[in-house]
This record gives C-alpha cells, structure tokens and sequence, in this order.
C-alpha cells in the first residue's frame, strides 16, 4: 500500500481537520449510554438477548437509516480480524473492552467516522460523536440527534428519579460522558500541570493522560472529563467542562509566551532537535517519538516551524501505534521490528509534507 | 508481587479487568503494561479505574459491611427478580444485571449514588420523548407552584391568580396523558 493511500484510509475526520482552538484541543467527544428495556444489561445477557439486539439495530439501520452524519455501517466484533480492531481502538472509534470482551458487541461507524455506536458493550447502546478542536456543543448535539433517532425505534431504560438505567451507576443519569484531548507542552515544561491536575479533580473533572500509562502522559496530550453523570443536565455537565478547558487553553496560551520570553533559543533549539530526530532517525520508540511529536507540534503552534501541517501530531501519535504500523506493514511484527517501522513511517510522513 | 505476563519483574499496575461479569485482578510490570496497556488502558472510557473507585467506595460504606439492625433480615440475600443478581455479587462486579436492580437495591443504592455523583441521586437531564410528556408536565406543574408561592408571599394576587390557572390546565392535561398513556 503507498503510504499516501494509507493515511487517506487511516486518518478519520477529527484527526485531519482543524476545529475551534486546534492549537491546543485535538478533539472533543461525547458519549451517551443506553439501554433497551426488554433485555438484561450485558454483564449478564444472553447470546439470544444478545442477537436481538444486534437484529433491532440491523432493522433500524435498513429501514429507515439516519443519513445526517454519513452512510453508517455495522460491524459485528466476531467477523473482525485482531488487527482490525486493534486499529479501531487506536483510532479511539471502539473501547478495549468492546474490542476484547465483548464476543456479541459490534459497532456502527459513520464513513468520516466522526460518529460510532458501540452496542452490548458494558452498555446496550454508546452513541460517540468524535469532532475536532474544542466543538463540544456540536458533538452534544450531534449525538442528541443520533439519541432522538434510536429512541424513536427504541425503548429505551429510563426511571424518572435515575435517569437513564446503566450497566454502572457511575453512567447513570445522563449517560454522558463529555472529554476534551488537550495537547498541553506549556503547562509541562513550565511546570505549572502539577499544580493544575488536582486543581481540576476538585472540579468534579477526571485529567488522565490518554496514552502511556499511570501519571505519565506521552506526548503531553491529556483528557479532560466529567466525573458527575446525575443530577446535572447534559447541556450544564458540557458546558462546566467547557469552562474549564477554556480556563486552560488561556494558561497553556500564557505558558507558551512565558517560555517564548524567558526561553526563545532553547525552545527554538529543542523544537529543531526534535525534528532532526523524527527526520532522520532509523529506530525510534514510541515515548521517544511522542516527546519529539509534541516538541514540533508546539513549534508549528509558536511558528518556528512554518511549512508543516499541525495535524501531523494527531495522525502520528495514533498512526504509530502497534496496530497501524502492523496494518501498514502488512503482517505482526515484533516490538524491536515495530520501532524501526514507526522511525520509517514517521520519516516518509514527514517527506510528504516537504513535497 | 511479580508480573503475571512475564513473571520475571515485579508489578507495578494493578487493575481489576471484568469479562462477562466476572471480575479478574491483573498484574503487570511497566514494561508488559506498556505492551498490552496500548491495546486497553488509555482509552478513555475508564471503566477500570472506575470500577475500582466503586467497589473501594462500596466497601468502605459501614452501612453495606454490616448487615441491618434486624436479626431477621441478616440471613436474607437482596436478590433481582429480573436478572437474579444479589447485592454482594453486584458488590463484587460493580455493574448491575438488569435496569430492575436499580429498584430491587433501591435502598442501598442512594447513598451510593451521592457519593459517586456529588450528592446528586436524581436525574435533571434528558427525558426519552415517549414518557417525556407526562414527566414534562409534572415537572412545569413543580415549578409554577414555586412561583405562585413567591407571587402570594409577594403579594402579587393578579399573577397568582394567572398562576392557579395554568397549573389547573396543565394538571388537566397530566390526568388525561396518563390515562392515554401506556
Ligand atoms: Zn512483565
Ligand atoms: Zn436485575
């Protein structure tokens, strides 16, 4: 496969165009969880309560589908192949769990893959809506009309006191769960994100970095979500969320002036050194190469470096994770074997962008 | 303790993986976390740190560890109807069997609930379309007796009395919707 065909194929919507703020949100996501009332909630379900399910929202799809978002298609977990999914959930369209524990689970995928449905996930239903840069009110409400849709088909679990029934109480209410990626390289190394972490727990907000692993956030990118899905409607839990990252996205904005005073050659000196690494390595690991993707993504953000496309941190981070670069290779590959594609595979991307 | 995917160094995540409701402890060093971390701990569903986070909360509730004041209710087993989920296996998973759990624990379940959300336990979002009418009302009917409240406090009879009216036609339409209802 030419490289250029595999990132038109790999690259969904939200990983290649700019939002609002796309200088520091990457991406913003909704999710609301629902359930059937007839069918006992997956933890316990039956292959038959299972299979009806998935028929329900075969029928729906045929019979009258919701084409506002795109051509959606349904993809059931047991017709996948592992690298398949594997790549789904690198692409954040799927969870693990519905990847590896789900053996009844499939998912709808809209063709920009800005909206996909888990179902018999933890929950029945999942509905995600996936956007670029800060657009949390649009993904809100994207994914109301996705609930609109189902819900006239649907009888959904919903009690007057608890809101809609799930699987866990920690869904219940709303269902939704509203996060922000945020690429935070000025917080880090002025070194205020220590200070501004418990800051936000306070909030009622969970911070976590969304790849590697623990405290550790490779590639300085961080997702902010709501803690609270009760008690609270879905427009005030968006827009309490919205507030704070609106809080951060100034601070992140103030750190990386701070540094562009205090600063300007050593930054200019460790953006260059980054890209030098990412152009011309042979063999690079994947927390080498997300230091250095965050190091030049700041650098195309601060203008030092002017002639490269700011999404290139977004592709990269997911596109040189093990499955891509198995499904770019064509077969498994071991970790050593994956470090030298990922060295590869980053170099000719960045060839692309010199043509 | 030791990592259980290459048993060679020690462990240094510790997660509660749940598969088909049963709940299994992983171990893993960094090294083995980072390789198979990449295929389910960063996205951002956290259903395992949450569940964590439940169960701990649970656990530490006085009032679940020890059984209520009634010699007679010690032996009983809380059970779903629906699902035939007890409350301790609910404990043990942290996910519940059925939307009928939600009533058959209902007693145990608030304080949970506030704890897990803030102090909330009820629900002030979304209503599906097919029940909304009849909760939509009900909640207008709440609200405009609120106001009638401060209007008379307030002296303000004339919208009061405007007040009492569209409660009357509201409660009118409530009694009828719930009959035609399901
Ligand atoms: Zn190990
Ligand atoms: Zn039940």
């Amino acid at each position: 496969m030419s490289l250029e065909r595999f990132f038109n194929q790999a690259v969904s919507s939200w990983m290649s165009e700019e939002g609002p703020d796309s200088d520091i949100v990457l991406s913003s996501r909704i999710r609301l969880a629902r359930n059937f009332e007839a069918y006992k909630f997956p933890t316990v379900f039956s292959h038959e309560e299972a299979r009806m399910i998935i028929a329900k929202m075969e029928d729906i799809l045929r019979e009258t589908p919701f084409q506002k978002f795109g051509q959606m298609d349904l993809l059931k977990i047991n017709d996948m192949q592992p690298l398949q999914k594997r790549v789904l959930v690198e692409k954040h369209l799927i969870s693990p769990q519905l990847a590896e524990d789900s053996p009844y689970g499939a998912v709808l995928l809209t063709e920009n893959e800005e909206v996909s449905i888990m179902i018999n996930e933890e929950d029945h239903i999942r509905v995600q809506c996936l956007f670029p840069g800060l657009q949390l009110s649009e993904a809100l409400e994207a994914a109301n009309e996705i609930d609109d849709w189902l819900e006239s088909y649907i009888h959904y679990s919903f009690d007057e006191k608890h809101g809609y029934l799930t699987s866990c109480p920690t869904n219940v209410g709303t269902g939704l769960r509203a996060s922000v990626m945020m690429h935070l390289p000025g917080l880090i190394l002025t070194q205020q994100i220590s200070r501004i972490i418990p800051a936000i727990h306070q909030l009622g907000l969970v911070v976590r970095g969304i790849y590697g692993e623990g405290s550790e956030a490779l590639g300085n990118i961080f997702q902010i979500s709501n803690q609270i899905t009760l008690g609270k409607s879905e427009e005030d839990i968006s827009r309490d969320l919205e507030g704070v990252v609106s809080q951060l996205i100034s601070q992140e904005r103030s750190a990386r002036e701070a540094l562009r005073k205090t600063s300007n050659i050593q930054l200019e000196d460790r953006v260059f050194r980054s890209l030098g690494v990412l152009s011309n390595s042979r063999i690079i690991e994947s927390k080498e190469a997300a230091r250095c993707l965050s190091d030049v993504r700041l650098g195309i953000d601060m203008g030092y470096i002017d002639n490269m496309s700011k999404t290139i941190l977004n592709e990269l981070m997911i596109l040189t994770q093990p499955g891509f670069l198995q499904q770019y290779a064509g077969g498994p590959l071991r970790p050593h074997e994956r470090d030298i594609r990922r060295a590869a595979l980053i170099r000719d991307r960045i060839k692309m962008e010199q043509k | 303790m030791i990592c259980q995917e290459c048993n060679q160094r020690p462990a240094a995540l510790h997660f509660t993986k749940i598969i088909n409701g049963e709940k299994t402890e992983v171990h893993l060093c960094e090294k083995c976390a980072q390789e198979k971390g990449e295929m389910f701990i960063f996205n951002g569903e956290s259903g395992f740190a949450f569940n964590n986070l439940l169960a701990g909360l649970l656990n530490i509730d006085p009032a679940f560890q020890k059984p209520s004041q009634s010699p007679f209710q010690q032996e009983e087993i809380l059970q779903c109807e629906h699902c035939s989920m007890t409350f301790p296996q609910f404990l043990k998973v942290g996910r519940f069997g059925c939307a009928h759990c939600y009533e058959t624990f209902k007693d145990q379940l608030i304080p949970v609930l506030r704890r897990l959300h803030s102090g909330n336990w009820t629900h002030n979002g979304k209503i599906p379309k097919r029940i909304g009418g009849s909760i939509y009302l009900r909640k207008q009917i709440e609200e405009l007796k609120g106001e009638l409240k401060e209007s008379i406090t307030h002296e303000e009879f004339e919208q009061a009395a405007e007040i009492r009216d569209r409660i009357r036609t509201l409660e009118k339409q409530l009694a009828g919707s719930e009959e035609g209802g399901e």
